[in-house]
């Protein structure tokens, strides 16, 4: 599903330039539940930067269920974002003007889905995220777990190829993690591809493989036994 | 275009802040504002002035003879001549594009002694002895009766046409005046009809004049083929100003004045008088297009501004929506149609205070009675279609800037800013 070989990623800053990523291969399978761990500057949000085409790389290949990413134009970027990925952020995201059901239908009004079908889709899953009651509430009156719930809902309504995680749990304190958790491995065992980036190691252990980053390179890559998330919720 | 997620988006973001839109909104407002209040303003001016020149024909000329100031062909110089009947043929046959050649006599004037008698009343008048198409050039309103005809003229018909003043004067209050007679110096006309001028132009004086056909006029006063002056009006195409100097000359030629003598034959150009009134409206309406624009100007840069800021406001947002899968371009959209429908809006508000005052303005006017010129200031529907494109045209560029901003930011950046 994804396939990186020797990607490497620098930033200018001032004078002298800054070796983020120094060579990374990496290779995910489609249904695969993928931690990303590593402390603060390891360069994990930076590899997940470049795999949700938010930026750039400077040297290597990234393949994305066999369509090569590279020198995309702004549109064409955008087109593929909608199309392949799905974003779930630390901070949530939700546009704070528009109700749970808008924010969830906003990936497909992208993709010019006639604005009935849209709706309809929103309640579908925000339903599989156990908030269809919640749907015409705005963002702030909404718990940190259940903005979470929603933008996971968001991030499949267009029914991606990958999830991206930036630190999902990040904001949550641990029994909303674990919810949020559980959210995740559910949506996994329905075959979707995760990629989960976080720091915490409770959290990496529910996935099914850790990937160790540090200083910019993959120093371990290991199979894991999941650590389901219902047994805490 | 038409889509209601947007439009409800575009609501969305203005009514927010909802006292910074109103401000923002002001200056555009305000802006339009005084564009529509000048250009009415100037209109009225227009209109006051026209109402001036009433419906008088302006494309023509007054022409009359003087003396020559240049010997030519034995004829001394300070000769005095006068033009005759057959001119006017002449003028038709050599110069094109005439509408009407009137030639007059006239007989009175300012100050003049008492000239008209009927029984023990007597008044002093203006008479013209007229050909038919002098009301063409001359427009009269006929209250009662006729007025002159070519019957008349070929007859020579002893037959007067009076204005109100006229009537008022040697008539009682509800008196009928057609076909009792009138003693214009000595010789007695039949009324035939009585007019009424609406042009101020003439104002008092001329609702007191006397028009009977010009033959009748020629025998009765013994100017036998002589003619006074002229009256010419060109075609609607072509301009009398251009035919004057062709008129002119067939003038001095036929008179056998030397061709350079400037002073010999007597005109008036009432339509190069008319084109620079024209002009000098020409020059208002640019002051005011100038000063109007300018000050919207000033209100467009306020909503640049502003938009600028939501932009700013917004960046997490529109990097949320370009993670999402937002295409640069409808992100730009946007943008725009926010700037656009929000100049739109308040000019309209502009636009709509701007017609309220003008409207105040027409029902003073109306209420008081006339004002020395000014009347019914007014904008027209082109102005303010025109207004509209500027206004259309104004929130685009005033959009441009802000949402190229928009574009410009990258959805990575826009998510980091926490």
């Amino acid at each position: 599903m994804i396939e990186i070989k020797d990607l490497h990623k620098s930033y200018k800053m001032g004078s002298n330039s800054l070796h983020v990523l120094k060579g990374i291969n990496f290779k995910v399978e489609e249904g695969e539940l993928v931690a990303i761990m590593g402390s603060s500057g390891s360069g994990k949000s930076t590899l997940l930067n470049i795999l949700g085409m938010l930026d750039e790389l400077d040297q290597g290949t990234y393949t994305l269920d066999g369509v090569p990413i590279k020198n995309l134009s702004e549109t064409k970027a955008a087109q593929y974002r909608n199309k392949f990925l799905g974003f779930i952020f630390q901070s949530f995201n939700l546009i704070n003007y528009k109700s749970a059901a808008e924010n969830v239908a906003l990936p497909l009004y992208y993709q010019k889905v006639p604005r009935k079908e849209r709706q309809e889709k929103a309640l579908k899953y925000l339903e599989r995220v156990g908030l269809k009651p919640w749907a015409d509430h705005l963002p702030s009156e909404l718990s940190g777990g259940q903005k979470q719930r929603v933008a996971i809902a968001r991030a499949m309504a267009a029914e991606p190829k990958v999830l991206l995680a930036d630190e999902p749990t990040g904001a949550l304190d641990s029994k909303t993690s674990y919810e949020v958790m559980d959210l995740i491995q559910k949506i996994n065992d329905d075959g979707n591809t995760i990629l989960v980036v976080t720091h915490e190691e409770d959290i990496a252990h529910m996935c099914k493989r850790i990937v160790h980053l540090k200083d910019g390179i993959i120093v371990e890559d290991k199979k894991v036994e999941q650590v389901r998330a219902a047994q805490y919720v | 275009m038409f889509n209601k997620d947007r439009w409800r988006e575009i609501i969305e973001v203005l009514t927010t802040n909802v006292w910074r839109t109103v401000f923002t909104a002001f200056g555009v407002c305000w802006g339009i504002f005084i564009l529509i209040v000048l250009l009415a303003a100037g209109k009225g001016l227009e209109n006051g002035i026209k109402q001036d020149f009433g419906n008088i024909a302006t494309n023509t000329m007054f022409m009359w003879t003087r003396s020559t100031t240049k010997g030519y062909q034995g004829l001394p110089k300070g000769r005095s001549f006068e033009f005759k009947i057959d001119d006017v043929a002449a003028l038709r046959d050599n110069v094109p594009n005439l509408r009407f050649i009137s030639p007059r006599n006239q007989l009175g004037g300012f100050g003049g002694n008492n000239n008209v008698v009927r029984g023990i009343r007597t008044g002093a008048y203006n008479v013209y002895g007229d050909y038919p198409e002098i009301i063409n050039q001359d427009p009269m309103a006929v209250t009662a009766g006729r007025f002159l005809n070519y019957n008349d003229i070929k007859e020579k018909r002893k037959v007067a046409i009076i204005g109100q003043g006229v009537k008022n004067d040697l008539y009682d209050k509800g008196e009928d005046a057609l076909g009792t007679y009138i003693k214009i110096q000595g010789v007695n006309f039949m009324v035939i009809g009585t007019y009424k001028k609406n042009n101020s132009g003439g104002g008092e004086e001329g609702q007191k004049e006397i028009f009977v056909p010009f033959t009748s006029f020629s025998q009765a006063f013994n100017r036998g083929e002589d003619v006074g002056w002229m009256a010419i009006t060109a075609n609607d195409g072509s301009s009398i100003s251009q035919l004057k100097d062709k008129i002119v000359d067939v003038m001095k030629k036929r008179h056998k004045v030397h061709p350079e003598d400037t002073r010999a034959v007597g005109y008036f150009d009432l339509y190069e008088q008319y084109n620079r009134v024209e002009s000098l409206f020409g020059a208002l309406k640019a002051v005011a297009y100038i000063v109007g624009i300018m000050v919207l100007l000033s209100g467009i840069i306020g909503v640049s501004n502003i938009m600028l800021i939501v932009v700013k406001e917004r960046t997490k947002e529109i990097g949320i929506r370009r993670a999402l899968g937002e295409q640069p371009w409808s992100i730009k959209k946007q943008i725009l149609m926010e700037s656009i429908f929000l100049t739109l809006i308040s000019g309209m508000v502009g636009i709509i205070f701007g017609s309220l005052v003008i409207f105040g303005i027409n029902s003073l006017l109306d209420s008081v009675g006339p004002v020395d010129m000014f009347m019914s200031p007014s904008v027209s529907v082109g102005v303010v279609t025109g207004a509209l494109v500027i206004l259309m045209v104004s929130g685009l560029l005033a959009g441009f800037i802000p949402a190229q901003s928009a574009i410009r930011v990258r959805p990575i950046e826009a998510l980091r800013t926490e």
